[in-house]
Order: C-alpha cells, then structure tokens, then sequence
C-alpha cells in the first residue's frame, strides 16, 4: 500500500517506496528532496528560516531552519539505510509571496542561500531547483523515480 | 511582561475581541460606501487561534485566496492581513469593472490594483476606528496583494513572527453584499511590545 506521508511546517520524514513524501503550500519556506537512488530512500524537510545560532532557542526546534534540519534529514535517511555519500537534492521554494518595497526580509531568498550552504556542507549536489520567484509551491517527491513534482497555483504542475 | 499570545488574560482577550469586531464594522461600512451598495454585516467572531488552525478553518494549506499584507507602524507595529475568498474579488471587479466571473489566479494589473486599493481602504478606516479606540498613533504602508494557496500566504506572517509564537488573533468577519455572501478573515499580529503598549493603554494589563 502506498501512502502519502505529510510534511508540515518545520518537520522532516522520510520513507521508501511505494511511499510518497508531500509537503503543501510552500511559500518562503524551503522543502529539501533528497535521495539515494540506490536503496530508493528518500527524505523531505520542510524549513521556515535559514539559522538556528540567530534564534533565540534554536537549538528546541531543530527542524525549523536550514542549518540544524538538513543534517537531522540525513541522519534520518541513513538510519533508514541510505547512503551519505549517494545522497542528492533537488530542492523548492523560498518565494517573495509579497512584493513590498518595505520587505526588509527578503526570507525567503536567504532560506533557500542557508539550504545550499548546509547542502553543501554535507557535500549533497543540487540536481534539480524550483526556487524564489513569487508564487507557492505544493511539492510530490517520490523515491521511486526520483521525481519531485511541483503543483502551483497559476502554474501548473512540472517535473523535475 | 507579554512574552506571547498566550500570556494573555481572558479579559485581553475579550478586549481584542472588541476591537476587533469595532474594527470590522468601521471596515465594511467603508467598503460600502466604495461600492455604493448596502452591506449586511454578521456579527464577527474574534478568537485567538494557531495559524494551523486558522488554515484548516479556512479550507487547508492549498485552498487559493486572496492575501493583502499591511504593515504597522508608529505606537503599534506588526502586520495586519486581510484573507479573502473568491466571492470578495468578484464582487469588487464586477461593481467597478463590470466584470464577471473573473480567474482570481490570472488578474491583470487593473484588477490587482482595484483589489489592493479596496483593502487598502479598509485597513485604513480598520486602523482609525483602533486609534480613535485607544488614542495610539497607527501608521501603516502601502498595503500589497497577492492570490495564492492560503498556507503559502500563511508562511509570511508565521516566519515573521516565529519568535512570538504560534498562535495570533483571528477576526472571522462574514458580511453580504447584493445577497452574496462573502466570507472575510482578518488576522492582526502586533509585534509583542506593541500588544503591550494596546493592553496597558486598554487597562487590561
């Protein structure tokens, strides 16, 4: 039986196939697919902001930021029996949701620069992205095939 | 000192509540007067709720809605948005544009500024009606629109005010223009010294 496993905000799964990992309505956030091809495992983070040493009490909420989720996810994932050195990214996200002249923030274009510099650190390439821009992302990843399906509003779907 | 939402007494709760259905009613009936057309205003529910929980009341993470973002400024800073359905939209396209059943998610430039400049008046008189209230200065910015899926409009206030906590007050303000209903939710976030500021001001803290 395959099943859908959700990721909400600020939370991380991962699962093998025939299973599916969604993750709903990206905005600023990020969600980080990765993949080992190999034992088909695969895992999702879904962060909301780039660094847990700017927080006040990061080091409670491990999966809310970049930094601290993406080494959990591939702890998680080799848990599972993946492979660290196999793993690869494909990631999503990380829009301007409102274009305000006032955006001092501009999160979301420094979650998606905090997830390559922590992808990085863990030597994980990037092979495929669908990032910034201004507008949400509904996001399928799939262990299987690899695939990390977008759905957006006005956009329509795509595979990458 | 209010470190969060949940700091809260029930009588500052029950204050927002005031403003806040006082905020509504002064932002309808200008919204009535734009459109030179009666509205039947419900009686607002006002509650203090967790953005998940808003975004489940309001039909889950991927249900496309209208998001207009005020910014606060003066003695109150934080955010204020307005999340309105499709009704909303079509109401105000068709009373100044003459247009009918219009793909909320492909507006032209018009359409988006006739939206943005409704909201922008109805913030506007929802912040005078807040400040002749409490006698606070309450200056906000150019208000800005967007028509996206509700949880990914949700993730700006959420990651903005990450620090605060999860949960904000939520105005559920139904009214009815021409018998057509149109479901509108306000959600108001002062930064947590600015909620402070309100309390004291309002004699509840």
């Amino acid at each position: 039986m395959m099943a859908n496993l959700t990721i909400g905000i600020s939370d991380l799964k991962v699962c093998r196939p025939p299973d599916v990992l969604v993750t709903y309505a990206l905005g600023s956030c990020v969600g980080i697919c990765l993949l080992d091809s190999v034992t088909e495992v695969g895992g999702l983070s879904h962060i909301m902001l780039p660094d847990s040493t700017q927080a006040t009490n990061g080091a409670a909420t491990p999966m809310r930021f970049a930094d601290t989720a993406i080494p959990m996810l591939v702890n998680e994932m080799v848990k599972l029996g993946a492979s660290r050195s196999r793993l690869k990214a494909k990631i999503a996200g990380g829009a301007v949701m409102f274009a305000t002249t006032s955006d001092r923030f501009n999160i979301g274009e420094r979650n998606v620069a905090a997830v390559k510099a922590a992808l990085r650190k863990e030597g994980i390439p990037i092979i495929a992205e669908d990032t910034g821009l201004n507008y949400g992302r509904t996001v399928f990843f799939y262990p299987q095939t690899g695939i990390m399906e977008i759905k957006a509003a006005a956009k329509g779907n795509k595979q990458l | 000192m209010l470190k969060n939402y949940d700091d809260l007494s029930p009588v500052a709760i029950d204050c927002l509540r005031e403003i806040g259905n006082i905020g509504s009613g002064s932002a309808a009936s200008s919204l009535s007067e734009m459109l030179g057309k009666p509205i039947e205003m419900k009686v607002p529910a006002v509650c203090v709720l967790e953005y998940q929980q808003i975004i489940d009341t309001m039909g889950g993470p991927e249900k496309i809605i209208t998001g207009i973002l005020v910014r606060l400024q003066g003695d109150i800073k934080g955010m204020m948005m307005f999340l309105l359905e499709d009704s909303f939209a079509q109401v105000v396209l068709s009373t100044f544009m003459n247009v009918e059943n219009v793909q909320v998610t492909s507006l032209g430039e018009m359409e988006l500024s006739v939206i943005t400049e409704m909201g922008n008046i109805m913030a506007g008189s929802y912040l005078r009606a807040l400040s002749t209230l409490t006698g606070l200065t309450i200056d906000m910015d150019i208000p800005s629109m967007t028509v996206d899926m509700l949880g990914a409009i949700m993730s700006v206030p959420i990651i903005e005010f990450s620090q605060v906590g999860d949960k904000v007050l939520f105005i559920d303000d139904g009214f009815a223009i021409d018998g057509v209903d149109i479901k509108s939710n306000i959600i108001l976030i002062p930064e947590m010294d600015s909620l402070e500021t309100l309390m004291k001001k309002l004699g509840v803290l």
